[in-house]
């Protein structure tokens, strides 16, 4: 594989429009040689198209692609490849139930032989690639084996067998817990030396980390450029989303924690994961009316069945949840529902909205059938639109209209509209699982902000969460979750980053 | 009769009768693989078995006679892979539905081949068919050379084709890619692999593979055609997809179990056993219902994209 190298990469004006929507507004952007150009911005800003159009996955409505001041056009990936360009995208890229070999191989065509297929090959490039870059992985593992860190190694190792020597990481850090990501922003400073890289990340001390320049970009266009050493993350945040970001954190706010008896009980809970393991083994835990409890702990270690046995979506064996007293362990996710649970689930496309249906249709999903929304069977069109413009402004969620598809937002307005919904029908506790994944500083901010005032108003909120920072700034307290039980519970404000750390793995000194 | 050479019985038909499933279901494998379901197999197979019947049957008296089965074969692989490509062009790149697609296919290929069929030929007529042709030397072994190796050659093809296929889905570039449109296309197409064509490919190899299968059908099974030939063998082949879980030997697997059961149903009416016909004749159809019922969820195995169009500027 000899390509040219590529010594300066430019965007001229690219402009792409959706349905409804500008996604890029004449945009340009130019990268140099050996250097880390980090792109932020709010979500739904582009950043995702514009990285599409520079991999030839979309077309551009205007605008060109300058490779070492050359135009070049690209029909699809092959010709992005062919130039030496290789993305590792916001979503995984990866076919679940091939192994790890045959993925990359799908992408290396010279592995793809008249009438076979040359695994041996692409091994032996993995290898190669592995050991040169030290990102240990396994050739023969089925990618669906694989936890989200070690796919998101692999999908390194596969855009840089295809060789890449231009890198495009589509915030390759979201799913990421923070020694992973302390690991990949170490290998990532070394690699520049030898390519280009620009790095998508809503984390601003990521991109302080790891860039040189840092481009922002707010609806569709370049709000700002410049080198990174000359800016604090506060000005970023600040250029990103318009004004001052001030995570707000739970000690700042007048409401002190209600005391009382637990408004969610659970006791004893045990709960089998879909690998027949006993994922929850003997949980308990309260929180109580206007406290937060946060749940901190690697990911895997029984946060998501927890999350789904709350909410009906799962059978524990035994054991016991308690909700204002009634016992909803073992009922259907309706009767939980009806008792005043909200749920901000974890994956929010397959879980939190249906897709296909418009905003306005999933704003009132769960209580469809009550008097609110249908009467004798028909559905109250009236209402449910000014329900759905009312909350479009109170959230500022960014839409064409509340008759578009949820599912064609960017992540940050999905997560908004699940969230207008669960705070919209006045819950009496809220599980909240990875609220802010992936979400920009703005959304988070808003998000924080509203899981405070659902805290005042004296709902009872289990914030699960990896980000030590976002649980550390609105719990009350922290209970640590280690193989599926409380490994310890400790008052929010005593906690340190260190000591959660070492809890997290599982290391309980006295 | 005794028992022995009743079941010897039914093990020696029930081999050729599984032939039609087979090479459907593998060409099904490879459709599903793919990405989309073509329940219009059973209407490709119609339409292989009325082609494949005309040359044997208005060339029996020229000097093309001897080359009229082979003929009719080629003629039915072709039809079968150009209407495998028309389901292309509305599935995939009109993406239609894809379960009604197939059963207008289904209805286009059974209504025409019946149509023409009555126009043109008329009345139950039958062919030579193709000529058995026993392997020397190992058809001559007691109770497994006639049950293996006393065939046409259709039967021998089928049964070839089982690893064929399974080589080609796991061990070449292009079932690589099969596999990967069928699972997640986006990232396929984030490889550069042109869904679309991939989806073309696939479909004209299947809709050959059904158009063999009817081929079989009318020249070498029934060696005769008529309107309701097929018999349901397309949507059955279809199910056993499913239950071989896409892979070739499970679809082998599957195919002689149905078809033991029918020749378990034939011979007991042949040996004229006290038992309600309408029952044994349900016998193979019941039993696919009850393992179809009983396979285990498939998770992480087949083509986690079934059915679903792709389209790369859509988010939804
Ligand atoms: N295929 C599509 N069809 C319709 N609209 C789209 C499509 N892809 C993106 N959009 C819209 O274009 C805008 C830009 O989306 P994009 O995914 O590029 O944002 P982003 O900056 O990557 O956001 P995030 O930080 O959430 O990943 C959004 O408003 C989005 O809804
Ligand atoms: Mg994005």
């Amino acid at each position: 594989m000899q390509f040219e190298p590529i010594r300066s990469l430019e965007l001229r004006g690219i402009t792409k429009r959706f349905p409804g929507i500008l996604a890029c507004d004449h945009i340009d952007l130019a990268v140099g040689e050996h250097s880390v150009r980090a792109l932020v911005g709010e979500n739904g800003a582009g950043k995702t198209t514009l990285m599409n159009i520079l991999m030839g996955l979309y077309q551009p409505d205007e605008g060109s692609i300058l490779l070492n001041g050359r135009e070049v056009r690209f029909r699809s990936p092959n010709d992005a490849f062919a130039h030496g360009i290789g993305m590792v995208h916001q979503h995984f890229m990866l076919v679940p139930n091939m192994t790890v070999t045959e993925n990359v191989a799908l992408g290396m065509k010279s592995t793809h032989r008249p009438f076979r297929l040359d695994l041996g090959a692409a091994r032996k490039r993995i290898r190669e690639v592995s050991e040169r870059h030290e990102l240990p992985v396994n050739p023969d593992a089925y990618v669906w084996q694989l936890s989200v860190g070690e796919q998101q190694r692999v999908e390194l190792v596969k855009t840089l067998c295809l060789g890449a020597r231009f890198l495009i990481l589509d915030e390759p850090t979201s799913a990421l817990t923070p020694q992973e990501t302390d690991e990949l922003i170490e290998l990532l400073k070394k690699m520049s030396r030898e390519l280009s890289v620009i790095f998508i990340s809503h984390k601003l001390h990521e991109v302080k980390a790891l860039s040189d320049t840092v481009s922002i970009l707010r609806r569709g266009r370049i709000v700002f450029e410049g080198r990174t050493e000359d800016h604090s993350p506060a000005d970023l945040a600040a250029l990103m989303t318009g004004h001052e970001v001030a995570l707000p954190c739970v000690e700042c706010s007048d409401a002190a924690p209600a005391e009382g008896r637990g408004l969610l009980s659970v006791r004893d809970l045990r709960v089998r994961g879909d690998r027949g393991n006993l994922a929850l083994d003997g949980l308990s835990f309260d929180v109580a009316a206007g406290e937060i409890l946060g749940l901190a702990g690697v990911s895997g270690n029984g946060q998501r069945e927890l999350a789904e046995t709350l909410n009906g979506l799962r059978k524990p064996e035994s054991g016991s949840v308690l909700l204002d007293g009634a016992e909803l362990g073992g009922r259907g996710a309706d009767a939980v529902i009806a008792s005043g649970m909200g749920y901000i689930p974890e994956d929010r496309n397959t879980e939190g909205i249906v897709p296909s249906f418009s905003i306005r249709e999933n704003l009132v999903l769960k209580d469809v059938g009550t008097v609110d929304w249908s009467r004798g069977g028909f559905l109250r069109l009236g209402p449910i639109a000014r329900n759905a413009a009312d909350l479009r402004e109170r959230f500022d969620i960014r839409c064409p209209s509340v008759d578009t598809a949820a599912g064609s937002l960017s992540g940050g307005n999905i997560q908004k509209v699940i969230l207008a919904r669960e705070l919209a029908r006045k819950p009496k506790a809220l599980v909240a699982v990875y609220p802010t994944r992936g979400l920009d500083m703005g959304a988070e901010e808003f998000i924080h902000k509203q899981l405070l005032a659902l805290r005042a108003a004296g709902v009872g909120i289990l914030l699960v969460s990896e980000e030590l920072d976002e649980i550390m700034n609105l719990s009350d307290r922290i209970a640590v979750i280690y193989k599926g039980r409380i490994l310890k519970v400790v008052p929010g404000r005593d906690a340190t980053k260190r000591s959660l750390g070492l809890l997290m793995a599982g290391v309980l000194d006295e | 009769m005794n028992a022995g050479s009743f079941i010897l019985n039914i093990l020696i038909l029930g081999v050729p009768f599984s032939v039609a499933l087979l090479l459907a279901g593998l060409g099904e494998t490879i459709n599903q693989r793919s990405g989309v379901f073509n329940l219009g197999c059973e209407g490709i197979m119609a339409m292989g078995a009325f082609l494949a019947f005309l040359p044997p049957y208005f060339l029996a008296k020229t000097p093309l006679a001897p080359s009229a089965n082979l003929i009719g074969i080629l003629l039915a692989v072709a039809a079968g892979a150009l209407l495998g490509l028309l389901f292309a062009l509305v599935v995939v790149t009109f993406r239609a539905p894809q379960g009604i697609a197939g059963i207008g296919l289904q209805m286009l290929g059974w209504g025409t081949a019946g149509t023409l069929f009555r126009r043109y030929v008329g009345g139950v007529t039958g062919v030579t068919g193709i000529p058995s042709l026993p392997i020397p030397g190992l058809s001559r072994i007691p109770i497994l050379g006639p049950i293996l190796f006393n065939h046409n050659p259709l039967v021998y093809l089928a049964f070839l084709l089982v690893p064929v296929f399974w080589y080609i889905l796991f061990k070449t570039p292009w079932g690589l890619k099969v596999r990967a449109v069928g699972t997640y296309p986006r990232a396929a197409d984030s490889l550069g692999i042109p869904v679309a064509r991939v989806r073309y490919q696939a479909l004209a190899l299947g809709g050959a593979m059904a158009g063999l299968a009817g081929a079989y059908l009318s020249l070498a099974q029934a060696k005769m055609f008529a309107d309701d030939l097929i018999a349901g063998r397309g949507f059955i082949a279809v199910a056993l997809v499913y239950f071989g879980r896409w892979n070739p030997v499970g679809i082998m697997g599957g195919a002689l179990l149905f078809s033991l059961a029918q020749s378990l149903q034939l011979s007991i009416q042949v040996a004229g056993i006290d038992f309600p016909y309408e029952f044994a004749v349900m016998l193979p159809y019941a039993l696919v219902i009850v393992v179809l019922a009983l396979v285990r969820k498939a998770r992480m195995v087949g083509p986690a994209e079934l059915g679903k169009p792709f389209d790369r500027e859509q988010r939804v």
